[in-house]
C-alpha cells in the first residue's frame, strides 16, 4: 500500500515530521517498507528559460539556445545546443547544469562541443528525468516560475511516497483514511472528518440492480448499490489526481476510471463504472453459469457456478469484486455511466481469484474484507467526484439487498491487558485507544466493558484481539522483560531417543572423516524411481514442484549425496566422503517419514586416509569400508554388532555381489551397505566406484531403561591368554562369518576371541576352494591349561568348523 | 708380585685395545674364563701356605676385580660407540608429511551445529524438545492454527501440495514448525514449555529464499505466562546464542493467524560493512515472529483459553547460523560444496556446552 505524505495529510491534521510518521507507522504495525522522496532525485535540476533559439550553423535538426539558468547561485546566460523540436525562444523548462547526472541513463554532463559549437548543460525531457516516457520534446512548464526554482517544486514532485506492508488482517488500512485513523489514535494528530457530499438527485435511474442468489449463496453479494450519472464529459483527470495516482504507481486512464481508483486507495472502497450505453437492462449480481467474457486485462475467462459475476440481461459483464469486462467499461466517449458499489464475500472472491489467477486492487481488498458499511457512501462519493470532474446529472440511489452486519459485542475485561502483556495500563487509556480506533465502548458493570468493533475491522472477534489493539497503539516496545519461573535448578535431559541418535550419529561419522551435507528433501523423478525400492513412487510426487529437478520427495538420501559428489568431482574434488543424517519418505502421509544416516565414500577415501602417500597409497574404496562405517554407526548407538546377522541381500541400487545388510532377526534390516550398482551411477552420470551405507535409525530397537547406572562388576583373570592359529580349507562359497562363529562356539567358556587374519585363494588350492586362517584366543580362568587340554580345545574347534562349513585343516 | 703387576698392565692394555665386543669376549675368556690365566692363578691359592695366601689372596682378588671392571667398562664403551655409529646411519627426514586423521577431515554442517547450540540453551531454560513430521495435513498446518479455509494468510505461505488422495484430503509439506504446537499440546496436559526444531518448506526460490529451510518453534503455555516472559526468553536465548553480554529486543505489532497479539521481534545490532553484530549499535534487525498463542489454537488442542495462556515464537535456524557465523548465502547451505562445508563446518569434537561455551 502506497500513499504520499500530502495525501495522508488530507485526512490527518498533524505537525509531525515525515520521520516521526514513518517511525509511528512501523510501531503501530503498519511496517514501512520504503520512503521515496522524488525531490531527492531532482535536486540537481532547476527551472531555466530559453532567451533565444536559433538554428545550429552546421546541423539542420539542432538548435542553438541562449539559456538563462541559475548556476552556482548566480543567474547566468549559457549557450546550450538542443535537439528538441520544441526548443523555442521564450520556453520555460527544466535545465540540467554541467556536473548533473541524468536519472534515466546515469550520464554525467560536462561542457562539450556539438558539431563545433560549445554547449553547457542540457534542457531535459520528461523521460530523461524519469517522470514519464515522454521524449518527443523538452519539458515546457505552464505557469510563471522564476529561473532557478527547484525542479521538484515546479513539477509538483515534492511529495514523499510512503510504502507500507499491510498484514492480511488489516483491510481497513488499504485506504489512506484508515492509515490516518491509526496514526491519530497513536497520538500523531487529529483525524479529519470526511463529510459525505451533498448530491442533487435529478432523475430516477433507468438501470436497476437485482441480486439473483438463493438462500445458501446470498452472502456472495449481500448488498449492491449504484447511481447513474448522465451527460458526463470524460477525459483526462486533473493534474493533482494524476500526480497522486502516478506517485503510487498507478497509470491514469481517464477521469471516470481514475475516480474509482482514487476512491479505492483513498477510502479502501473499490468501485466500478459501466458505460450505460453498452448495457441492456438491469445489472444483476449472480453466480456464473459457464459463460465466457473478455475482462479488462484483455483475457477471456469462464465464469463457473462458484464465481460471482455481474451480468446484464444478455451477458456476463465481469467478475464481481475482481475485474470488470472490456466491453462494458467506460471510454473517452462515454456519456452516461452507472457506478457499482457492492460488497462481495471475501472467501468467494479469494477462491475466484485463485482459480482465475487475476490479481487486481479490487480482489486484494475484497478478499481481505472491505468495510460493508462503505457500500452506500461509496456510490455517493464516486457520483459527487464524477460530477465535479466530468459534469453531468446524478440519479437516485439504487440499492439491492442490505448491508450485512455480523458483529457481536465483546465482553471485555480490561484486566486482560495486563494478564496477557504484563503491562499495567490506566483503564481510561484502554477505553480511549479503543474509541479512537472507532470501537464502541460501553460500561457493562463489574469492571467489564462491552466493546463493539467498527464495521471496518473484520479481524476483531475476542478479548485477545482487543488487547492487541490496545498495546499496539500504546506501544509494544514498553513490554518489560520478565524472567520465566524456573521449575528446577539443574536442567534435566530433554532429547528424545531419536534426537539423541541423530546427534550421536553425526558426531561419529564426522569423527570418521565424513563431511556432513544437508541436501534437498526433493529429487528428480528418475532418481526417486532408482531408489524407490521398486515401490510405487506416485505418492511421492509434489503437485506443484518448484522445478522438475525437485519433483519428488526422496525415498532415499543416497541420490542427493551421489549427485553432490558428482558436482564436487566436476569441480576437481576427489576422494569425496559425504554423509547426511535426516529424513527420507516412503509416502505422502505424516507417518511415512523415516530417520536415516547415509554416507558415501568415493575414490580412495578409506578409513586410513585417501590418495597417494609416501608411506603407501590408499587403494580404491570397497564394500568393507562402508561395512565398517555401518557397523561403527550401529555400535555408536549401542547395538551389539557381533550379534547381528549379515546377509548379501541389499536393495537393487547396490552391486549384487559386493553389498550386504545387517539384520536383527530374519526381517529387521538395520543397515545396508556396499558398492553402488554401476548402472545406477551411470543413470546419475557420476563416475564410480562409489561405496555407500544407509543406517535405518528407526529400525534400531530402543534400549530398555535400566534401574541403575552401576556397571556390571569387572572380573580380570590372573592367567595369561593362549593363542592358537588354524588354517582351514573350505569351499569358496563358505561365509567367513559362519566359520568364525563355529570356532567361537566350540568352547564358549574358554574361547575369548576369534579373529580371521587371512583369506586366500589360488596356489595349490582347488579351483572351488579357499583358505581361511583364524587366530583363536583362549582365556583360562581357573588354572593354566595343560597340553592335553589345549589339544582337546583345538580338536573341538576343528570339529565345529568341519561340521558348520565342511572345512578341513590345511596340511 | 712383579709378575702380577706386569700381568695386570698387560691385560688392561689388551682390554683397552680390544676393538670389538668379540675380541673383548675372547680376552675375558682368556683371563677370567674357567681356564683363563687369572682364574688359573686363583686356583693356585688353595695350594699356598696361609702366609702366602694372606698376601696373594687380596692381590689376586684385586687383580680379578680390576680386570673385570675394565672389561665391563670397555664393553660399555664399545656398545656406546657401536650404538653411536648405528644411530648416525639411522637418520630420517622428519619433515616428511604424516597422514591426517579422519577426525581432522570430518565436518558437522553449520545447521546441525546451530541446532545443537539452540537445544543446549533451551534445555537449560527448562524447554523440552518436540518434533513433528515434514509431511502434514491441512488440519495441523493451517486449520488448527486458525488459518480459515481460503484466508489470504494461507496464500502468503506458498505451500507445496501433494496430489489429492481418493478420500479428498490433500497432504502438504509443512510451511512452518507451528503444527508441532498443536500436535504436542494434543497429547499432553498444560503447562507446556518446549521447542520444536525442524525442516520446513515453501514454494519459493530466489536470492534469499530456498524451497526448504529450517525453523525452531518455541511454545510456553501456563496460567500466567505473558508477553514480558516472551521478551525475557527471547533476550536470554539470543544473548546466549550470540555469546554477547546483553541483547535488547524490540517488539513491533504484526500478524500471524495463530497468535494474538502478534509481533515481530527486532534485535539491537550494529552493521559493520557486511558483518552484523548483535547486542551493540543503534540499528535494529528483524529476527523472528512471535506472539501470544491465539485462543482458537488452544481450543484446537483441547485447552481452555480462559484458564491457560502462553506465547509462541518461530525463528529461522538457517538465518541464525548465517548471522552468528557470517555466512553470506542461504542457498549455499544446501548445495553441498565441499569447499564451503570444510570452511563453515565444525569438528566432530566441537560439541556445544554451556560449561565450555557454545562455540570454541
Amino acid at each position: 500500500m502506497k500513499f504520499t505524505l500530502s495525501w495522508l495529510k488530507d485526512h490527518l491534521e498533524t505537525d509531525a515530521s515525515l520521520e516521526t510518521i514513518v517511525e509511528t507507522l512501523t510501531m503501530v504495525g503498519l511496517e514501512v517498507e520504503e520512503v521515496v522522496d522524488p525531490a531527492a532525485a531532482l535536486a540537481p535540476f532547476a527551472v531555466a528559460r530559453i532567451l533565444e533559439a536559433v538554428p545550429h550553423p552546421d546541423a539542420d535538426k539542432l538548435r542553438l539556445c541562449k539559456v538563462e539558468a541559475l548556476v552556482e547561485g548566480k543567474v547566468q546566460v549559457l549557450q546550450v545546443v538542443c535537439g528538441a523540436p520544441n526548443a523555442k525562444t521564450g520556453l520555460t523548462g527544466i535545465f540540467a547544469p554541467s556536473g548533473a547526472t541524468i536519472p534515466s541513463n546515469g550520464m554525467v554532463l560536462k561542457p562539450t562541443k556539438i558539431r563545433g559549437v560549445e554547449s553547457n548543460g542540457m534542457m531535459c525531457s520528461e523521460r530523461e528525468l524519469e517522470l514519464s516516457d515522454e521524449h518527443n520534446g523538452i519539458i515546457e512548464l505552464e505557469g510563471d516560475f522564476a529561473v532557478g526554482t527547484p525542479a521538484a517544486d515546479a513539477l509538483g514532485k515534492n511529495d514523499p511516497v510512503i510504502e507500507i506492508a499491510i498484514t492480511p488482517n488489516r483491510p481497513d488500512c488499504l485506504g489512506v483514511y484508515g492509515v490516518a485513523r491509526d496514526l491519530a489514535a497513536a497520538g500523531l494528530g487529529t483525524l479529519k472528518s470526511k463529510p459525505l457530499p451533498a448530491l442533487t438527485e435529478s432523475f430516477k435511474s433507468p438501470v436497476g440492480i437485482e441480486l439473483e442468489f438463493d438462500a445458501e449463496t446470498q452472502n456472495a453479494c449481500p448488498v449492491f448499490a449504484g447511481r447513474m450519472v448522465k451527460g458526463v464529459k470524460n477525459g483526462p483527470s486533473p493534474k493533482w489526481i494524476r500526480d497522486r495516482l502516478q506517485a503510487i504507481g498507478l497509470r491514469p486512464i481517464n477521469a471516470l476510471v481514475d475516480v474509482t481508483n482514487y476512491i479505492s486507495y483513498d477510502q479502501g472502497r473499490p468501485l466500478h463504472v459501466y458505460d450505460v450505453a453498452k448495457l441492456s437492462g438491469n445489472l444483476k449480481a449472480r453466480l456464473g453459469k459457464g459463460e465466457t467474457f473478455l475482462a479488462l486485462d484483455g483475457k477471456e475467462y469462464t465464469a463457473d457456478e462458484t464465481m460471482t459475476v455481474i451480468a446484464d440481461d444478455t451477458r456476463v459483464l465481469g467478475f464481481g469484486g475482481i475485474m470488470g469486462g472490456e466491453e462494458s467499461g467506460s471510454t473517452e466517449a462515454t456519456v452516461d455511466v452507472f457506478i457499482e458499489s457492492a460488497y462481495f464475500d471475501p472467501n468467494r472472491t479469494a477462491a475466484t481469484g485463485r482459480k482465475t489467477g487475476i490479481v487486481s486492487d479490487a480482489r486484494y481488498r475484497f478478499e481481505r474484507g472491505i468495510d460493508p458499511a462503505s457500500t452506500l457512501d461509496g456510490a455517493d462519493r464516486a457520483a459527487a467526484m464524477i460530477v465535479e470532474l466530468c459534469g453531468g446529472a446524478v440519479s437516485d440511489r439504487v440499492v439491492a439487498g442490505s448491508v450485512p452486519d455480523t458483529r457481536e459485542a465483546i465482553v471485555f475485561d480490561p484486566a486482560r491487558v495486563e494478564k496477557l502483556t504484563g503491562l499495567t495500563l490506566n483503564p481510561a487509556e484502554i477505553q480511549k485507544i479503543l474509541k479512537d480506533l472507532g470501537f464502541g465502548v460501553k460500561d457493562s458493570g463489574k469492571g467489564l466493558l462491552s466493546v463493539l468493533a467498527p464495521t471496518w475491522r473484520p479481524d476483531v472477534f475476542g478479548s485477545a484481539d482487543l488487547v492487541e489493539e490496545v498495546v499496539r497503539i500504546h506501544g509494544l516496545h514498553e513490554v518489560i522483560s520478565t524472567p520465566l519461573p524456573q521449575s528446577e535448578a539443574v536442567a534435566s535431559p530433554v532429547l528424545s531417543i531419536g534426537q539423541k541418535r541423530l546427534r550421536t550419529v553425526r558426531r561419529s561419522l564426522a569423527a570418521r572423516g565424513f563431511v556432513e551435507a544437508v541436501t534437498w528433501s526433493f529429487i528428480p523423478e528418475v532418481q526417486a524411481q532408482l531408489f524407490g525400492g521398486g515401490n510405487e513412487i506416485a505418492p511421492l510426487a509434489l503437485a506443484n514442484p518448484i522445478s522438475t529437478d525437485m519433483s519428488h520427495m526422496r525415498p532415499s538420501i543416497l541420490p542427493g549425496l551421489i549427485a553432490a559428489a558428482g558436482r564436487n568431482m566436476a569441480r576437481g574434488a576427489r576422494d569425496v566422503m559425504l554423509f547426511e543424517a535426516g529424513q527420507h519418505y516412503d509416502g505422502d502421509q505424516p507417518g511415512d517419514q523415516a530417520s536415516v544416516a547415509v554416507g558415501i565414500r568415493q575414490g580412495t577415501a578409506g578409513i586410513n586416509g585417501a590418495g597417494r602417500h609416501w608411506q603407501g597409497g590408499a587403494t580404491s574404496v570397497d564394500v568393507f569400508d562402508v561395512k565398517a562405517d555401518a557397523a561403527a554407526v550401529l555400535a555408536s548407538l549401542g547395538v551389539k554388532v557381533e550379534n547381528l546377522q549379515i546377509a548379501a541381500d541389499a536393495p537393487a541400487w547396490y552391486h549384487p555381489g559386493r553389498s550386504g545388510v545387517f539384520r536383527m532377526g530374519p526381517k529387521n534390516v538395520l543397515a545396508r551397505f556396499g558398492e553402488l550398482h554401476p548402472s545406477v551411477l551411470n543413470a546419475l552420470d557420476v563416475a564410480g566406484p562409489i561405496v555407500a551405507f544407509e543406517v535405518l535409525l528407526d529400525a534400531v530397537s530402543t534400549p530398555k531403561s535400566k534401574p541403575t547406572k552401576t556397571k556390571p562388576a569387572l572380573s580380570i583373570p590372573d592367567l595369561q591368554p593362549v593363542r592358537r592359529d588354524f588354517a582351514f580349507i573350505v569351499s569358496k562359497d563358505t561365509n567367513a562369518d559362519s566359520l568364525i562363529r563355529a570356532a567361537a562356539g566350540a568352547e564358549k567358556k574358554l574361547i575369548a576371541d576369534v579373529t580371521l587374519f587371512d583369506s586366500f585363494e589360488g596356489g595349490n588350492l582347488g579351483a572351488d576352494e579357499k583358505s581361511l586362517a583364524i587366530e583363536v584366543t583362549l582365556q583360562p580362568t581357573e588354572k593354566t591349561l595343560t597340553d592335553e587340554e589345549l589339544e582337546a580345545v583345538s580338536g573341538k574347534v576343528i570339529a565345529m568348523v568341519a561340521k558348520a562349513t565342511g572345512g578341513r585343516l590345511r596340511g | 708380585m712383579t709378575d702380577l703387576k706386569a700381568l695386570e698392565a698387560e691385560t688392561l692394555k689388551a682390554i683397552e685395545e680390544a676393538a670389538t665386543e668379540k675380541a673383548l669376549e675372547e680376552l675375558r675368556v682368556a683371563t677370567l674364563g674357567k681356564k683363563g690365566n687369572i682364574s688359573e692363578l686363583m686356583k693356585g691359592l688353595g695350594k699356598m701356605s696361609p702366609d702366602e695366601r694372606k698376601e696373594m689372596g687380596p692381590a689376586l682378588n684385586g687383580l680379578k676385580d680390576r680386570v673385570g671392571e675394565a672389561i665391563a667398562g670397555r664393553k660399555a664403551a664399545l656398545y656406546e660407540a657401536a650404538l653411536a655409529e648405528r644411530l648416525a646411519t639411522e637418520r630420517v627426514d622428519v619433515t616428511l608429511p604424516v597422514r591426517s586423521t579422519p577426525l581432522e577431515a570430518g565436518r558437522i554442517h553449520p545447521l546441525s551445529q546451530v541446532m545443537d547450540e539452540i537445544t543446549t540453551i533451551f534445555c537449560d531454560l527448562g524447554f523440552a524438545v518436540e518434533e513433528g513430521p515434514d509431511i502434514e495435513s491441512d488440519f495441523y498446518n493451517f486449520e488448527a492454527l486458525n488459518f480459515p479455509e481460503g484466508h489470504p494468510a494461507r496464500e502468503m505461505h506458498d505451500t507445496f501440495y501433494f496430489n489429492e488422495r481418493a478420500d479428498g484430503s490433500r497432504p502438504l509439506l509443512r510451511t512452518h514448525t507451528s503444527p508441532v504446537q498443536v500436535r504436542t499440546m494434543e497429547k499432553g496436559k498444560p503447562p507446556f514449555r518446549f521447542i520444536a526444531p525442524g525442516r520446513t518448506f515453501r514454494c519459493d526460490s530466489d536470492q534469499t529464499h530456498t524451497p526448504q529451510f529450517h525453523q525452531v518453534e518455541g511454545l510456553v503455555v501456563d496460567k500466567d505466562t505473558h508477553m514480558g516472559h516472551l521478551k525475557w526468553t527471547l533476550e536470554e536465548f539470543l544473548r546466549a546464542f550470540f555469546e554477547t553480554d546483553g541483547v535488547e529486543i524490540r517488539f513491533r505489532p504484526s500478524f500471524f493467524p495463530f497468535t494474538e497479539p502478534s509481533m515481530e521481534a527486532d534485535v539491537r545490532c550494529a552493521r559493520l560493512g557486511n558483518e552484523i553484530r548483535i547486542g551493540e549499535g543503534d540499528d535494529w534487525l528483524e529476527i523472528l515472529g512471535c506472539g501470544m498463542v491465539h485462543p482458537n489454537v488452544l481450543r484446537s488442542a483441547g485447552i481452555d483459553p480462559e484458564i491457560y495462556q502462553g506465547f509462541a515464537f518461530g525463528v529461522g535456524i538457517d538465518r541464525l547460523a548465517m548471522l552468528k557465523y557470517g555466512i553470506p548465502d542461504l542457498r549455499a547451505f544446501f548445495e553441498t560444496d565441499l569447499r564451503w562445508l570444510r570452511h563453515y563446518g565444525f569438528s566432530a569434537l566441537d560439541v556445544p556446552t554451556l560449561a565450555g561455551g557454545l562455540s570454541s
